[in-house]
């Protein structure tokens, strides 16, 4: 039954990862990238960290897409935007990527040894390994410094794109402050009578209709 | 068949009949409180009280045409209606609905999954809820739709953490994420509600923003969006929505009672452990649940729709602090001894 489920959500991630880097309209892309980050989260609870899936879909599935899918619709980008100017940057990051990829993937096999087939079988998943209380225990002493760091890139990324968010010159955020530099009058209209720049209401139409 | 599958499946069905039938009650009981509220006499023609308007409304949508707009994004339009019923009817497998039972010398837990992570596995599921609205809103080619799906991703992002985290506090002292920990802590102790009043606060008004109601109901405002998200559904898939949505009030309205108001219990009454607790157990969670819908009808037809930047506002600079302070006071007091052990 396990190996079942495990093959289905392997090939549901597969698929839908291919289909997030192939599928040609943005929205697609996106809503694919919840499917696998949701078969990802099924994966992780197979193996035995049902927090770490539920902090998956919480987390990047409810949150993070969601903003993506935001931008994406308010930017209205309907195809594939072409930009065939940037082709070189693409490739070279694309090779960086492969190289980083295939460094985990190296990491992984040497720390087995190249022992696939007689790899000793892994630890029976008991009730402290896959608690709460373990991997809380884990993360907070023998993995504090890296989670210290994780947490402190958080809120660097955090102050830049506040940063790189604000326009310079700009001290307000309120929107109806915008206005001050414009020219419309900052009056009040019901005081200072109608505006001079403005077109008359159509009063004589009104009595007519009403008389 | 194995016994413990029978156990599962009956647990299920018993939610699952709760969850299906608040939808056409709340009809009655929306249109009716708008009655109530506005001076007027609302549905009461079709049976005593109106009270056979939901069977007609019903009759209406599967008799009405099924019109599907041109242009629409076809998968992503006949699915969109089908996820909104999808949060609700899987997060309340978690919700524990009794006492421990004894049938024929087993002992079964009244809750289909007492998940190790189930608060937090219920916040997930709910999560997902917001790509039925932005499925809907970008598939109907339409710009209100649009409009509304673009509101409806703001919005429950901004409002998904302070609920979050006015959902965590509770958690520090239960020190389990299990919901049935948090029900019986209640039980041993006080109800949540009395000293986190604050994070009682945050998870109410994020609530109503989570669920798309009044106030917080930008995604379809009427009077500027038409329908928002839902403009261009009729019939059926629009009633698929309607569905959604109130079902969706009634998992976060169980959620908010399991939380903060005892669960499936009352202070000072131990209910047996057999079929009359399972049953007083039900009716205790069901009459909240009720009274947590009354008050959001109570809400829709008193107070007037926020504008967006408001909603926004009141978000980020409101309630995100207001729910951080109430998760250090918690943890603050908790360490204090004052919550218990």
């Amino acid at each position: 039954m396990e190996t079942l489920i495990f093959f289905l959500f392997a090939a549901l991630a597969l698929g839908s990862g291919i289909t997030v880097v192939v599928h040609r309209s943005p929205i697609y892309a996106t809503l694919s990238l919840v499917l696998t980050l949701f078969s990802m989260a099924v994966l992780f609870v197979l193996l035995g960290a049902p927090f770490v899936g539920a902090l998956q879909i919480l987390v990047y599935a409810g949150a993070i897409v969601v903003l993506f899918l935001f931008v994406i619709m308010l930017l209205n980008v309907q195809q594939e935007e072409s930009a065939p100017a940037r082709r070189s940057a693409q490739l070279v990051t694309a090779i960086l990527g492969a190289i980083v990829f295939l460094g985990m993937f190296w990491l992984a096999f040497w720390r087995t040894g190249l022992r696939v087939g007689a790899a000793p079988a892994p630890p029976k998943l008991t009730e402290e390994l896959v608690s709460l209380k373990g991997l809380a225990g884990a993360l907070f002493t023998d993995y504090l410094l890296p989670f210290e760091i994780v947490g402190l890139l958080l809120l660097v990324a955090v102050i830049g794109a506040t940063v790189a968010a604000r326009r310079p010159g700009s001290e307000s955020s309120r929107p109806e402050d915008d206005y001050v530099s414009g020219d419309e009058p900052r009056t009040d209209p019901l005081l200072s009578g109608p505006d001079p720049r403005r077109p008359s209401v159509a009063e004589p139409a009104y009595k007519e209709a009403h008389s | 068949m194995n016994p413990d599958l029978i156990a599962v499946l009956v647990k299920y069905a018993v939610m699952f009949a709760v969850f299906i039938n608040v939808a056409p009650i709340m009809v009655w009981v929306e249109r009716r409180g708008a009655g109530l509220i506005q001076d007027r006499p609302g549905p009461n023609r079709v049976g005593p009280f109106g009270l056979f308007q939901p069977l007609a409304d019903a009759l209406k949508f599967m008799f009405k045409e099924d019109v599907t707009p041109i242009l629409v994004d076809k998968p992503l339009y006949l699915l969109a209606p089908v996820l909104a019923l999808m949060p609700a009817f899987t997060t309340l497998v978690l919700i524990p609905f009794g006492p421990e039972i004894t049938v024929g010398g087993r002992t079964i837990p009244l809750v289909v999954t007492n998940a190790d992570t189930g608060a937090l596995l219920f916040l997930a599921i709910s999560s997902l809820g917001v790509y039925s609205l932005v499925m809907a809103g970008y598939a109907s080619n339409n710009k209100f739709s649009l409009l509304g799906s673009i509101r409806a991703s703001a919005q429950l992002i901004s409002y998904e953490l302070a609920l979050t985290i006015s959902v965590l506090a509770v958690l520090i002292p239960v020190n389990s994420f299990r919901l049935t920990d948090v029900v019986a802590y209640q039980q041993a102790h006080l109800w949540n509600c009395i000293p986190q009043v604050l994070g009682c606060l945050v998870f109410l008004i994020a609530a109503f923003a989570e669920t798309n109601r009044l106030p917080f109901d930008l995604p379809e405002a009427e009077s500027e969006l038409i329908a928002g998200f839902h403009t261009e559904y009729g019939a059926m898939r629009f009633a698929l929505f309607f569905q959604g949505e109130y079902s969706n009030m009634a998992a976060l309205s169980a959620l908010g009672a399991t939380l903060f108001f005892g669960g499936w219990s009352l202070p000072f009454i131990h209910y047996p452990h057999n079929w009359l607790g399972a049953v007083l157990g039900l009716l205790t969670l069901v009459a909240k649940i009720a009274i947590a819908m009354a008050v959001f009808v109570w809400v829709r037809w008193t107070f007037p729709r926020f504008r967006y930047d408001q909603l926004m506002r009141l978000g980020w600079k409101f309630l995100l602090p207001l729910s951080i302070v109430n998760l250090i006071l918690v943890a603050a007091m908790t360490l204090a001894g004052w919550l218990g052990k």
